[in-house]
């Protein structure tokens, strides 16, 4: 089989770290993965804050990039959720077979590969944040969790208020600094209470905003991707930096 | 809209302040959580919850497709049934024919039934300017009425009050607006209602004079619909002689069949109950039973325009039932106020700019009050897309607002790198480049230190996927 990987500008530019990891896990699954280099944003950024024209040639762009491809997997629940639910408000009939071909991770590999034990090994304390775009738009509902028990040596803790919102929201973080930073820092004292080593999300950019929290307070905790857990194995030679 | 909201600060603003406060966020966090699990459970009893919502949602709908005839048919049946309907565009006008029927009967006083549209009107204080004083009867508008406050939460509109501080509000000001406060009055909920019940009777048994709004209006017979826990609703609906009710125009449903579904999704999504305590209904005057008098004043205030949005007016849908503000974490947060209006959380989120429009700060900030995490729609008991309308607003206030040009210019600039790959690549070279030289913390002012502010940024990677992809297929290839 061979799927195109969408990796999200978020990943590329900031944790090319995840976009390894879906290459690794999804060859060692006997996935054929091809990384289709017109590709850069979907151009949620520009929707959410108002700015449709804009969104666009960037929609379009996304479509062209991989026309062709009957599997797009991307290792993001919100940009994934993006071409499924508004991609079809754009009116592009370019872009119109897109969202019926688009996949977040864990739903290609529980739905299309009909796998949940994809062979990793990772022995810390995890604790699991279920980003809303993933869980609410996309309904990934368990999927990230069964993938997450099957995983040899980790501890996986339940965390508190998992399904609320970790203040992210794009612009909403700098547009709203105050709450969302309250936000975080509910999220953050819930993760910590946990008493995990590893605060898991599906989306780099929730973990950005989750990450850049817990390091200002120095806490004990770090955020690491799904897909960095699901590649990892006894074997395992790439070090990933701590994001 | 209600004038004491007038010259509100931006949401933003107003939030920075309310989120440092740590008794509110104690008060509030402690309300929403408990009504949220109390109102997962009342709607998770129904086998066909999600029946009854897409039924509330196309009722709705269907209504609304046809609104003036409706309108004009529960016209009809008011009058029919020895009521007077009064049609009001605006606010004022609204507010001008209830002060005028006051007077008329010779009145300086009337209780009122809780209501959002005449908060909406600002109807207490344009009474006021004409010396007629509205009592507010609903124990937490009385709260807010005796607090010199405002309404935070559409159902508790004193959410944002925990019954220490009640306690001090009673005792200080029930002796002006009536009957004091018992000697001694503890801050126990029994002495605190009965204080309130006193407090109220004296009212209920002198006023000639009622003014109510209405949870639904039944069109196929004129029937008013008033639903409420206290039962100091019913009170003010039966004792007095003349009894004015202002209603929104969306609040019509064709039948009484159409208003089964709503009696079902109100109370489980509004206070968790089957049923709730008190449903008044009425149909004009009945001789010797309840008000002799009559009037509804049927409420325009912007819903027509908003009617007029094809994605907007599902705004209109609503019930006030406020699960969305209990479920919202950023109302949690900031609490009511912060949203400058009658209208807190994600429905007035939606709902404040399309009635008053986008040309105040605080209006043209509502619609950027939300991370779109789509809670709020996940519990709207008539599907209202609220993450939708807010992004379709932004698209408003984007093209239309003042101070987006910024915005705008970077945005625009944003775009086009991302929409040329080989800039795009050689952007993210020269930021990996100059990794060591970049700061976790920013003081510079603008988006990166509000940013900054409370977290630290990314460290740039030393080289981006795309670059990775490229090093490794050379590698793969001889």
């Amino acid at each position: 089989m061979r799927v195109a990987l969408f990796v999200t500008c978020v990943n590329d530019a900031l944790y090319p770290g995840t976009g390894r990891a879906v290459v690794r896990l999804l060859e060692r699954l006997g996935v054929e993965v091809d990384f289709p280099e017109a590709q850069t944003c979907c151009g949620q950024p520009q929707f959410n804050t108002g700015y449709r024209a804009e969104t666009l040639p960037l929609a379009r762009r996304t479509a062209a990039a991989f026309a062709g491809y009957d599997y797009v997997v991307t290792p993001s629940g919100s940009c994934a959720a993006m071409i499924h639910d508004n991609y079809p408000k754009l009116g592009l009939p370019e872009a119109e077979s897109l969202p019926g071909r688009v996949y977040e991770l864990t739903e290609f590999l529980v739905d299309v590969l009909g796998v949940t034990d994809v062979g990793a090994y990772y022995p810390h304390t995890v604790t699991y944040h279920p980003s809303c775009h993933g869980l609410r738009m996309l309904g990934l509902g368990d999927r990230p969790l069964r993938l997450l028990r099957a995983v040899k040596g980790l501890d996986l803790v339940e965390l508190p208020g998992a399904e609320e919102c970790c203040g992210f929201g794009g612009t909403f973080a700098v547009k709203n600094p105050a709450v969302s930073a309250a936000m975080a820092a509910d999220k953050v004292r819930n993760a910590l209470a946990t008493g995990a080593e590893v605060l898991c999300g599906a989306d780099n950019s929730c973990l950005m905003h989750l990450g850049g929290t817990l390091r200002r307070q120095d806490a004990p905790l770090r955020t690491v991707h799904l897909a960095e857990i699901l590649a990892s194995t006894e074997h395992s030679t790439e070090k990933e930096p701590l994001v | 809209m209600s004038g004491t909201y007038l010259g509100m600060p931006a949401f933003p603003k107003a939030a920075a302040v309310s989120t440092q406060n740590a008794q509110l966020r104690a008060n509030l966090t402690h309300a929403t959580h408990t009504i949220r699990d109390k109102r997962a459970k009342a709607v998770a009893e129904l086998a066909d919850w999600a029946e009854l919502r897409q039924a509330g949602k196309e009722i709705k709908d269907r209504t609304l497709r046809r609104l003036d005839h409706y309108l004009l048919q529960a016209e009809a049946a008011v009058t029919a049934a020895g009521g007077t309907v009064h049609w009001a565009q605006a606010a004022a006008e609204a507010n001008r024919i209830v002060a005028d029927l006051v007077k008329a009967k010779g009145e300086r006083e009337v209780v009122k039934v809780k209501s959002m549209a005449t908060q909406e009107i600002g109807l207490n204080e344009a009474l006021a300017a004409e010396g007629i004083t509205a009592y507010e009867t609903d124990l937490a508008e009385l709260i807010v009425q005796l607090g010199d406050d405002l309404p935070s939460h559409i159902l508790v509109p004193a959410i944002h009050r925990n019954r220490g501080e009640i306690r001090d509000i009673f005792r200080e000001a029930m002796s002006r607006w009536g009957r004091p406060a018992p000697e001694g009055l503890t801050d126990s909920p029994a002495e605190l209602a009965e204080a309130a019940r006193l407090h109220l009777r004296e009212k209920f048994l002198r006023a000639k004079v009622a003014v109510s709004g209405a949870n639904f209006l039944v069109a196929e017979t004129g029937s008013l619909v008033v639903v409420e826990s206290e039962g100091n609703g019913r009170m003010c609906l039966t004792l007095p002689e003349t009894l004015i009710s202002v209603v929104g125009i969306e609040k019509v449903v064709p039948t009484w069949r159409d208003l089964e579904v709503f009696l079902q999704l109100l109370p489980r999504s509004s206070t968790a109950e089957r049923m709730n305590p008190y449903t008044s209904i009425w149909t004009g005057t009945t001789r010797g039973d309840g008000p002799s008098d009559f009037h509804l004043v049927l409420l325009d205030n912007g819903r027509t325009d908003t009617l007029a949005d094809e994605v907007g007016r599902q705004a209109l849908r609503c019930i006030r039932c406020s699960a969305c503000l209990n479920v919202c974490p950023v109302y949690e947060r900031a609490g009511g106020h912060a949203y400058g209006s009658p209208y807190p959380g994600p429905i007035g989120a939606i709902l404040t700019p399309q009635l008053r429009g986008l040309t105040s700060e605080v209006d043209a900030s509502l619609p950027y009050a939300s991370t779109l995490c789509g809670a709020c729609y996940e519990v709207c008991p008539v599907a209202i897309d609220i993450p939708e309308v807010l992004v379709h607003l932004r698209e408003q206030v984007a093209e239309h607002g003042t101070g987006h040009r910024a915005e705008r210019a970077a945005i625009k600039a944003a775009t086009w790198l991302l929409d040329h790959p080989a800039a795009y690549r050689t952007a993210l070279r020269a930021a990996a480049r100059t990794r060591r030289l970049q700061p976790r913390r920013l003081p510079l002012p603008g988006p990166a230190k509000a940013w900054s502010d409370t977290r630290d940024l990314p460290t740039m990677p030393e080289q981006s996927f795309r670059d990775w992809w490229k090093t490794r297929g050379q590698e793969n290839t001889p």
